[in-house]
């Protein structure tokens, strides 16, 4: 039996979970620099410390609706590292740290939506909503398919 | 990796690197003992190396290899280029095998006996011609068992076979106890080794133990991240120095302005740590010119120029196989095979040069060969069969344009695909890889001369200055590199952007320049109701393409950090990277290169407005041979107006009819300190006012077309509608609405000065030279005439009598012209135009001793024997 540490984060209506090893740091997006021509999931990019990070919409990423104008001023980054890069993924909400048995995530219902069911890990049944455990590296890495895909 | 194995790697590598070179020096000068020395040596400390760390097939490839060297430098062998090959060949197999360990941490398996029995047979002199006496094998005293076919010797003392190139113990303990007793200077005590050492002439070791010992190897990663962390430390400087510039407490300013100048030096500093002699890419050069002349048979020296020039070491990682590339070029296309330069009246040995040089922030980089130049119309031919350009586009380019056509992607001239180059990739990968860095690549090439190919590249790449320009809420950073100047446009401005068929356009001095809008180039949303603002012109070059870059807000220039893009972005032309501002904002840094790619569009739609008269022109050379003309029109006589090509005409006077003076041959004129002879061209020539003057030369007759007055200059299709009604005029055409008659001008100037056809040919080396027989009994004539006709350009061939010519036609020569007596006629010769002279004033026959009639004769003869 082996229990993880989970850090859950709400997209949209649906509520993620990412390992904690795998988030570096939690930050507020700030002067963010739009990137002309870009896919539409790079949300920009911006200065976190000195080191230059390109900000994913997951929003953009998961095909869900592009935020209200009056949301902006929630919104949250979570930093992770990809290929010996920064990212920013902007989420909307952060939530609490739950702690799971691995033996309880369920897989993917057959029925998922393409995009979202290659980057979910699995499911969990929490008390009161469903916590999809996030594949951080297809996040990121899918949106790149994407971007070429757009591109050809 | 293991430390001690990854140091030998490295260590190794930069041997092998040293020895390819100095081997190639070595054998253009065997005599080089110093060269030889060191190649030794570092074989040998290979050896020594690789027996240290237990790697026996590397071992034993160096000792075999060394053997063979020692050999040459006790001066056993000559030096012969087989025997370099062959060390080159086994430095090869050591480099293979390095590489593989490299990877796998093990020597790969398979031996190389092949490779020591050629050494072994080389170093006893199997490929010299004065081959010593192979040295007598040491008796082997233990009698061992029959080898298995190709297994080295067995040796009883190690109870195994001897490993390819080893010597058993009995065998080295034989030679040892063969040898004789050390020499004495061993056994001097050690202090006058000590002091023989200091004495020893060998100043260069001395020198080179000395710098080993100031410097120390570092990991280029620690190298890099301290560059990164500079780069911070710079930002954060940027970031302090701009708050501290809005507030008036000095209490910071001391140790900031101290903070600013250390960080400022350490910049300085760890940027001298990334950079590298050029000369550190250019090590394995020679040996490649080498092989590569070898392969091709041809005779190739490598001169290289500016070693010592430096930048970034990222640079030159970035710049060392477009340049590997660019010499196996010149080798393969560049320089012409020793047949074809003895031909061309060039020595033997083709020459490419390699020459580096700092110029304004940037290196210039300049390989050029003395080979036999682009070949412009292979070049144009091949691009459009490659679908590269169409006919019509090719008529329009210029030579440089059409030589330039070779960077273009897909494209190859090497007729015959051979083993240096000519594999498909070729200057297009080298070009797309200058740009890489931000880089551009240009040639120069001169028909029979050779090829300059100069690479412009930037010193390092990690700091840049940057223009910072601004369009609606964003901001870039374009590299000042490509920036050539700024222009404001609008009302109140001196420039204004115009449009031909809504494609904007600047009238920029004699220039007019495509412009594109980086909103457009970045599809950003524009707002309209901004649309008649003032706007800022960014002229950037960009290789050939020079164009406007449309923005609305230039800020300022600000030296930058060029970070890398995340890959996902990087794969987008527009940018080359990103960078933070001194204020903390992110920005990004457009490309160039990426940039003009969008206007290239934009350029050729310009263009194909632009260039309607050249097009026309060419669409006309594509459809027939009808070419646009220049004429020149004046007025001469008569109503109607004449003309004559332009390009015929030399210069137009305007001369004082009073210095024009009448002699016994007609009207002559003190031009440029000589006289030149006039003729009217219908009209008459004045006495009294200004003489208006068409002067045509050839070679070193001039002479002076004398017309009424210069009309204009027209360019049209030469089409001669009526033939010639009167001599002196080939036609008539309608130019300009009006028919005109199109003179002769040789008719004319023949009249001036008669030697004027002949100067033409004689002014012309290209055309083959007449050839005239002259037969003539008389000395005193054949003497007069043999010189006259030769001083008018033909090529004279003497014969004393009619049997002396019989047997010169006889014998196959063939001639154009046949000069001979009236009185000795000769019957009719084969494809020649006989001529009778008389030493009589005679009416059938030319006289002799009128040079007028009988250089004219020969021009009628050859002109109707063209005819005919």
């Amino acid at each position: 039996m082996s229990i993880r540490e989970y850090v859950t984060f709400r997209i949209g209506e649906q509520l993620f979970g990412l390992s904690v090893t795998e988030i570096h740091d939690v930050f507020r997006p700030a002067r963010m620099t739009p990137v002309p021509l870009s896919n539409p999931e790079i949300a920009g990019v911006l200065n976190l410390r000195g080191r230059i990070v390109t900000a994913i919409d997951a929003r953009s990423r998961l095909g869900l609706p592009a935020r209200g104008k009056t949301d902006n001023v929630q919104s949250l980054a979570i930093g992770v590292e990809h290929g010996g890069e920064s990212f920013g993924m902007v989420i909307d909400e952060i939530g609490d740290v739950v702690r799971l048995d691995d033996a309880e995530m369920e897989q993917n219902p057959v029925n998922l939506d393409a995009t979202w069911s290659v980057v979910s890990r699995g499911v969990y049944r929490l008390d009161n909503r469903l916590l999809v455990i996030m594949d951080i590296d297809q996040m990121l890495a899918g949106a790149g398919q994407g971007n070429a895909a757009a591109a050809a | 990796m293991d430390d001690l194995l990854s140091e030998f790697l490295t260590e190794t590598a930069e041997s092998l690197d040293v020895i390819d070179t100095e081997l190639v020096r070595f054998e253009s000068q065997p005599e080089d003992k110093a060269t030889l020395n060191n190649i030794f040596r570092l074989v040998h400390t290979i050896k020594g190396t690789c027996g240290f760390i237990g790697l026996p097939r590397l071992e034993s490839i160096a000792h075999a290899g060394e053997t063979l060297l020692g050999k040459f430098r006790d001066g056993a062998l000559p030096v012969t280029p087989d025997a370099v090959s062959l060390v080159l060949a086994s430095i090869d197999r050591i480099k293979s095998i390095l590489a593989h360990l490299a990877a796998e941490q093990v020597e790969p398996p398979g031996d190389d006996r092949d490779l020591i029995a050629e050494l072994e047979r080389a170093s006893e002199g199997g490929l010299s011609a004065v081959a010593p006496p192979p040295p007598k094998p040491a008796p082997v005293t233990v009698v061992a068992p029959e080898p298995p076919e190709g297994e080295g010797r067995w040796d009883a003392d190690q109870g195994r076979f001897l490993r390819p190139g080893e010597v058993s113990l009995a065998d080295l303990e034989a030679a040892f106890n063969d040898t004789e007793g050390p020499p004495p200077v061993e056994a001097k005590p050690a202090a006058a080794s000590v002091a023989s050492f200091a004495a020893m002439p060998d100043h260069e070791d001395e020198k080179k133990s000395a710098v080993g010992a100031s410097t120390i190897r570092v990991n280029v990663d620690v190298l890099e991240s301290l560059m990164t962390m500079v780069s911070e430390l710079v930002l954060t400087r940027n970031q302090l120095l701009q708050i501290l510039r809005h507030s008036t407490d000095s209490e910071f300013k001391a140790p900031l302005q101290r903070l600013s100048g250390v960080t400022a030096e350490l910049q300085e500093c760890v940027m001298k740590t990334r950079m590298q002699p050029i000369g550190s890419a250019w090590k394995k050069l020679p040996r490649i010119v080498r092989d590569a002349s070898n392969d091709l048979h041809k005779k190739i020296d490598l001169v290289m120029e500016g070693e010592a020039t430096e930048l970034d070491r990222q640079v030159l990682e970035l710049i060392k196989d477009p340049l590997t590339h660019m010499i196996r070029n010149s080798c393969d296309h560049g320089v012409e095979t020793i047949e074809q330069r003895l031909a061309a009246g060039k020595s033997e040995n083709g020459t490419i040069k390699l020459r580096a040089y700092h110029q304004g922030g940037h290196i210039l980089i300049e390989v050029s060969d003395d080979g036999a130049g682009l070949h412009t119309d292979r070049i144009r031919s091949k691009a459009i069969e490659k679908g590269v350009i169409d006919i019509a586009e090719s008529m329009a380019m210029t030579d440089a344009q059409i030589h330039r056509l070779i960077f273009a992607p897909g494209f190859s001239t090497a007729a015959k695909v051979t083993n240096i180059s000519g594999r498909g990739v070729g200057m297009d990968v080298v070009k797309t890889n200058v740009e890489l860095i931000g880089g551009t690549i240009d040639l120069r090439s001169r028909h029979g001369h050779g090829t300059t190919f100069i690479i412009k590249i930037p010193l390092t790449l990690a700091i840049i200055s940057a223009l910072i320009v601004g369009v609606e809420d964003h901001r870039f950073a374009l590299p000042q590199l490509s920036v050539l100047e700024l222009v404001r446009a609008g009302k109140r401005f001196e420039h204004k952007i115009e449009l031909i068929n809504s494609t904007r356009v600047l009238r920029l001095r004699d220039h007019l320049l495509p412009l594109v809008a980086l909103s457009d180039c970045l599809n950003l949303m524009v707002d309209e109701d901004r649309g008649d603002r003032s706007a800022c012109i960014v002229i950037m070059q960009v290789g050939e393409l020079r164009f406007g870059l449309i923005v609305d807000e230039v800020f300022d220039t600000e030296e930058i950090v060029v970070k890398p893009l995340a890959k996902r972005l990087g794969a987008m032309s527009e940018y080359s990277g990103a960078t933070i501002l001194g204020d903390g904002s992110v920005i990004m840094i457009l490309d160039p290169n990426g940039v003009s790619r969008s206007v290239a569009n934009v350029e050729r739609s310009v263009n194909r407005l632009l260039d309607e008269q050249s097009r026309a022109a060419a669409a006309a050379a594509a459809k027939a041979s009808q070419h646009k003309v220049s004429l020149l029109l004046f007025a001469a006589g008569g109503s109607e107006p004449r003309a004559c090509p332009l390009s015929l005409v030399t210069r137009l006077e305007d001369l004082d009819a009073s210095t024009i003076e009448m002699t016994s041959r007609g009207p002559v004129v003190q031009y440029r300190g000589r006289l030149m002879p006039l003729a009217p061209a219908g009209g008459s020539i004045r006495h009294e006012g200004r003489q208006p003057v068409l002067v045509f030369s050839q070679g070193s007759v001039v002479v002076g077309l004398a017309v009424d007055a210069i009309l204009d200059i027209v360019e049209e299709n030469l089409d001669i509608q009526l033939g010639a009604q009167s001599p002196g005029v080939l036609g008539t055409a309608v130019l300009k609405g009006k028919s005109t008659e199109i003179i002769d001008v040789g008719h004319f100037l023949t009249q001036a000065e008669p030697s004027w056809a002949s100067a033409a040919i004689e002014s012309d080396p290209r055309a083959n030279r007449k050839r005239v027989l002259l037969i003539e009994s008389h000395p005193f004539f054949r003497n007069l005439l043999a010189p006259m006709v030769s001083a008018a350009g033909y090529d004279v061939t003497v014969a004393e009598g009619l049997e002396e010519a019989r047997a010169r036609l006889a014998a196959g020569a063939t001639f154009d012209v046949v000069l001979t007596d009236a009185d000795s006629p000769i019957e009719n010769v084969a494809g020649a135009q006989v001529i009778p002279l008389s030493s009589r004033r005679d009416a059938e026959a030319v006289p002799k001793s009128d040079r007028y009639a009988l250089l004219d004769a020969i021009q009628r003869a050859l002109r109707s024997g063209e005819a005919a």
